[in-house]
């Protein structure tokens, strides 16, 4: 038998050009064993595994480069600083920013949002205003902004969704008014996988004057993200759901926009004279990135966009999307499923119900066969009150799952009917 | 697959496609919610208390089939015990499906079949969140009970 006679046929004729196999290879973590069985590790929309570049970044970061940044002029510091912000480039191109300084580094997509509504919200929502969401968002993009408006007398609105968890593209444009000072939307929903409108969404907030801020969590490791193309305000999403480590995020923003803003945090880094009288704020990014940062965890992100670069954004959305429709189809069709999200355009999401079984007896269950699903409301409680239902199962797809993990996903769910029979 | 058995005993998946008591008694003096927000599971719990005795209770909600069924299968074991023999059996159960002790089981009766929770660490909150609730309807608490 050939190498390649080994992988399943099924998975090679799904994409010629593409070699699911091959790209395992590079997660030493799938070679892990769960219970005895092989890992599926089906929750990828919590956070993704790493490729074997993006460990030996970070370990190489720590070998040779680890100096702090913007300060010594000795070698290690200019070295470190120059990987710093060849990293920022990086980000720069995979979003498609106009410039480098539009990149901020961040925790997270969770702090990126609350550093947005905390600076530019704090400024320009007022009492009696408005900040415009959407029913599908994750709590991390509902929580900043409904301590703004509390803290400001502001409101918050929501757009609705239909059945299919689609937004309702004409409600949200009736809800744009003169008191709207924020939009603030996912790209893609991390509960429903559903992919919003974004470009019409933003000309339609654009038309009335109100600035976009995106929560691009779950969308920039799935769909490639431009900026530009869509017009957006702010962008802002994780490393670890991309291929990368935990604690490095990024923000886009506007230029002319976060010229405008006030500093989020105050510390070193950020400033370029203090006194005790008077303190000049750096010039951007830098302004927004108060103290030491995450230098390895930026060194990582770099190596996990080159890493998606190196296979192809396209490549990947078009692997996970047959993925997708391949799960849609075979567990869409197990007695008592019910999918929740069945929006048009979507990714790598599936999130559904099984009658009369609680989706965290359906996650034990599954977890016994190696098979790694997120079983709960996914810090979107809101979504499952729309659909009258406590929790979700969610299982979510990465660039390395294959066809023969959907398979064994479904007999899984053939298991706990067996159970519960 | 001998643990998940363990853990979905037959008992524990026939209280929970029919949970006993499911219901609020006409003469309920004390009651109280539990949440898990980790998982979504609410229940409340319904006492009719006779002076020092639970008289009746019952309970309603929603949740998996480990706490639905424990919910069930408590309502059962302290219907008519006094607070403290029902906060007696809760410690003993309690010490059960964490693992720390099985010395209690024969004492348990019927509810030793959630020995194999002990197994599964993130599904004893599932086990114990109705009898956190009963201690809460217990003292009389009005706020609402959370695992987290």
């Amino acid at each position: 038998m050939t190498a390649a006679a080994a992988v399943p046929i099924r998975e090679r004729a799904a994409n010629k050009t593409f070699d699911v196999e091959r790209i395992r290879q590079d997660f030493p973590i799938l070679r892990t064993k769960v219970h005895g069985h092989p890992l599926v590790y089906l929750d990828n929309a919590a956070t993704s595994q790493k490729p074997q570049t993006v460990i030996d970044a970070l370990v190489r970061y720590y070998e040779g480069e680890n100096a702090n940044i913007h300060r010594g002029v000795h070698y290690l510091s200019e070295l470190a600083t120059a990987e710093f912000e060849k990293a920022r480039e990086t980000v720069r191109a995979f979003v498609n920013a106009a410039r480098a300084s539009e990149i901020v580094f961040t925790r997270g997509t969770t702090e990126a949002i609350n550093l947005v509504a905390q600076t530019y919200g704090r400024v320009h929502v007022g009492a009696g205003d408005e900040v415009l969401i959407t029913a599908m968002e994750h709590h991390s993009n509902i929580v900043p902004w409904q301590l703004l408006c509390e803290e400001k007398g502001a409101k918050l609105r929501v757009a609705p969704i239909n059945d299919a968890g689609e937004l309702l593209l004409e409600e949200f444009e009736k809800l744009l008014g003169p008191r709207t000072k924020v939009v603030a939307v996912a790209h893609v929903s991390n509960a429903l996988g559903t992919i919003n409108p974004l470009k019409q969404m933003i000309a339609m907030a654009h038309a009335h004057g109100v600035p976009v801020v995106v929560d691009g969590a779950q969308a920039a490791p799935h769909i490639a993200v431009d900026v530009q193309e869509l017009d957006c305000d702010f962008y802002a999403f994780s490393g670890h759901k991309m291929y990368g480590p935990t604690g490095i995020g990024v923000l886009y923003g506007r230029h002319a926009l976060l010229e405008a803003m006030p500093p989020y945090q105050g510390g070193g880094d950020m400033i370029s004279s203090v006194t005790f009288e008077k303190t000049t704020y750096n010039k951007l990014p830098h302004k927004f990135e108060a103290g030491t940062p995450d230098m390895a965890g930026v060194a990582g992100l770099k190596a996990a966009i080159e890493y998606m670069n190196g296979i192809g954004i396209a490549k990947i959305a078009a692997h996970e999307h047959g993925l997708l429709e391949y799960a849609t189809e075979v567990v869409g069709a197990i007695e008592g499923v019910r999918l929740i999200g069945t929006a048009r355009e979507k990714a790598s999401v599936l999130s559904f119900v099984l009658d009369e079984v609680h989706p965290h007896d359906i996650g034990t269950i599954l977890d016994q066969q190696g098979i790694a699903v997120r079983t709960g409301h996914h810090c979107a409680q809101p979504v499952m009150e729309r659909f009258s239902i406590p929790a979700t199962v969610r299982a979510s797809f990465a660039v390395y799952n294959m066809r023969a993990e959907v398979d064994a996903l479904a007999r899984g769910i053939r298991k706990v009917r067996e159970v519960f029979a | 697959m001998a643990e998940l058995r363990d853990l979905y005993q037959e008992v524990i998946l026939e209280h929970s496609k029919a949970p006993r008591n499911y219901r609020e008694p006409a003469g309920t003096n004390h009651k109280a919610e539990g949440y898990n927000p980790l998982c979504g599971d609410r229940f409340t719990v319904y006492l009719e208390m006779d002076g020092d005795s639970i008289r009746d209770i019952g309970f309603q909600g929603a949740g998996c089939a480990i706490s639905k069924a424990s919910a069930s299968m408590m309502t059962q074991s302290v219907k008519g015990k006094t607070r403290a023999e029902a906060e007696k059996i809760f410690e003993q159960f309690h010490e059960l499906v964490t693992g720390h002790s099985h010395e209690h089981e024969a004492e348990l009766g019927k509810l030793a079949v959630f020995s194999g929770v002990s197994e599964f660490p993130v599904r004893v909150k599932c086990a114990t969140l109705a009898w956190h609730t009963l201690e809460a309807a217990l003292e009389g608490k009005q706020e609402k009970v959370s695992t987290e």
